[in-house]
């Protein structure tokens, strides 16, 4: 299998873990998709020194990957590419903020290293809550929800069409790499003189694809207007787990838990 | 009805690839469409959904195909693609069965209905909730097939239905298109699948239409079928 059949199995794994059931998977994608919003607000609210306020917000993703049954390690090696990214934002702000904040056991410890690990929990916390979400609705239903909170159609018709569209790129590209490594054997990866080509002829095969699927919809009736699954109704206990979740972030961004904690411990 | 009266098409200028193409189809009729590669089998599906726009006139129904007329056409008609990958585009069986029928405007109670009367009488309940990029070729041709009857069309075409098959599969799609009860057109070059599904053959060659008859008369014309860059079906091979 090489690493584009990987990747699509990876994509489809993400319908697979939607499907799945379980308390969260069960709640209202309306409730799901809010909370998710408040969580990242929350997140992106802090301060670039508040590193021990930032820490308990952990707890969320947490208890969700607990109670969605989902592996936490399975979110981590889905976002293993885009983790390093997100991780490597903060990368130079230890050399540009250089001025002592604290000190941990007689050593100085500068602004910009609170910084960047304050931005990457960030960046992590992020992910998490947006992985969450994925694995825990299908992606139709929270096309629905965004509907249903009044985001344009196109926008939503366009998320939805390019998540689909994802996996028949990923499809051409892995037919291509196939035919290339039959025909270059022991070659690694593809020589860059081979690239333009390589790219276009992608770029050419993915547009037929794409107009042969564009068709198949058009004969089925399609005119601008998709037929989301139809939207969980929004029930008692999903305004609950809304209420509790805006109530416990705001909880966590008002009350610094870890200075409380430490208080217990520290004069 | 369909019909086809005078059409010529070109996708490029002085290289017409269909030239007064005029046929007929009675309602209820299973039709073969037959042809070497590039003889325009593809195309007159495309002219016939409207995907293509050409010269003469094509009527479905009695109703021209046109593109002011073309959401009352394609309700008529279900196509179900050569690449089952490109029609089934949802992530499950059941998800793209219920594409259709939902487009149409049908309420969801009578969208399920119809989409377990179709897998049932297609034998393929168990494929319901399953994900398109689970199963085989073979099961992903039949869901693929089931979607389209989901639409309950009056005409189904069908573009190389057969290819790509292992033998159990074909049978199976063979003998689905055989109790289908709806008008059928189905292009393809495998001439034993023909021969078992259609009463009617259209042969075309260079986008004309060279012969139209019973299925078991021109598929036993040896010279014609050479001369038009085919072969007697396996089955009839032997017998001459």
């Amino acid at each position: 299998m090489n690493k584009m059949d990987k990747a699509l199995r990876e994509l489809a794994e993400m319908d697979e873990l939607a499907a799945q059931d379980s308390p969260i998977h069960r709640l209202s994608p309306t409730a799901k998709l809010l909370a998710t919003i408040a969580y990242i607000i929350t997140v992106v609210s802090f301060r670039k020194y508040d590193l021990t306020g930032l820490v308990p917000l952990v707890l969320w993703p947490v208890l969700l990957f607990q109670l969605s049954g989902i592996p936490v390690s399975t979110c981590f090696y889905k976002l293993r590419i885009v983790l390093p990214l997100v991780m490597a934002v903060g990368l130079f702000n230890p050399l540009f903020d250089r001025a002592p904040l604290l000190q941990l056991g007689g050593v100085a410890v500068s602004g910009g290293l609170v910084s960047m690990l304050t931005l990457m929990l960030k960046g992590v916390f992020c992910l998490m809550a947006s992985f969450l979400l994925m694995a825990t609705t299908p992606i139709d239903c929270l096309c629905a929800s965004l509907r249903k909170l009044r985001v344009p159609k196109l926008l939503v018709t366009l998320l939805l069409l390019t998540y689909r569209y994802v996996g028949v790129m990923t499809r051409e590209l892995a037919v291509m790499t196939d035919a290339y490594h039959l025909r270059a054997p022991g070659q690694k990866g593809i020589q860059f003189s081979a690239w333009g080509s390589f790219l276009g002829q992608l770029l050419l095969r993915s547009m037929d694809r794409a107009q042969e699927l564009y068709s198949s919809m058009l004969l089925r009736g399609y005119h601008e207007h998709f037929h989301y699954a139809p939207d969980k109704p929004f029930r008692e206990k999903d305004a609950a787990y809304l209420l509790l979740c805006l109530g416990c972030f705001a909880l966590l961004r008002y009350v610094h838990i870890a200075q409380l904690l430490g208080g217990l411990f520290v004069r | 009805m369909i019909e086809f009266q005078h059409v010529n098409f070109s996708y490029e200028k002085d290289r017409p690839v269909i030239r007064d193409l005029s046929f007929r189809i009675a309602d209820g009729e299973a039709v073969g469409l037959i042809g070497a590669n590039g003889a325009g089998k593809s195309t007159i599906m495309k002219l016939l959904l409207g995907l293509l726009q050409g010269e003469g006139k094509i009527l479905v129904d009695d109703v021209e195909v046109t593109k002011a007329n073309l959401a009352q056409i394609r309700r008529k008609l279900g196509f179900v693609l050569q690449n089952s990958d490109n029609q089934m585009f949802m992530p499950t069986v059941y998800e793209d069965m219920i594409f259709a029928p939902l487009n149409y405007g049908l309420s969801r109670e009578e969208t399920e209905r119809r989409v377990d009367a179709v897998l049932e009488r297609l034998g393929i309940s168990e494929l319901k909730q399953r994900h398109n990029h689970k199963i085989s070729g073979g099961e992903k041709r039949m869901a693929a097939i089931a979607t389209i009857l989901a639409m309950e069309p009056d005409a189904v075409l069908m573009d190389e239905p057969s290819s790509a098959l292992d033998p159990c599969n074909r049978r199976l799609v063979i003998n689905t298109i055989r109790d289908m009860k709806q008008t059928r057109l189905i292009a393809s070059h495998d001439l034993d699948m023909i021969l078992d599904t259609c009463t009617r053959v259209l042969l075309v060659n260079g986008g004309r239409l060279v012969a139209d008859a019973p299925a078991e008369e021109l598929l036993r014309d040896r010279a014609l079928l050479e001369a038009n860059r085919l072969e007697l079906p396996f089955c009839l091979a032997g017998r001459g």
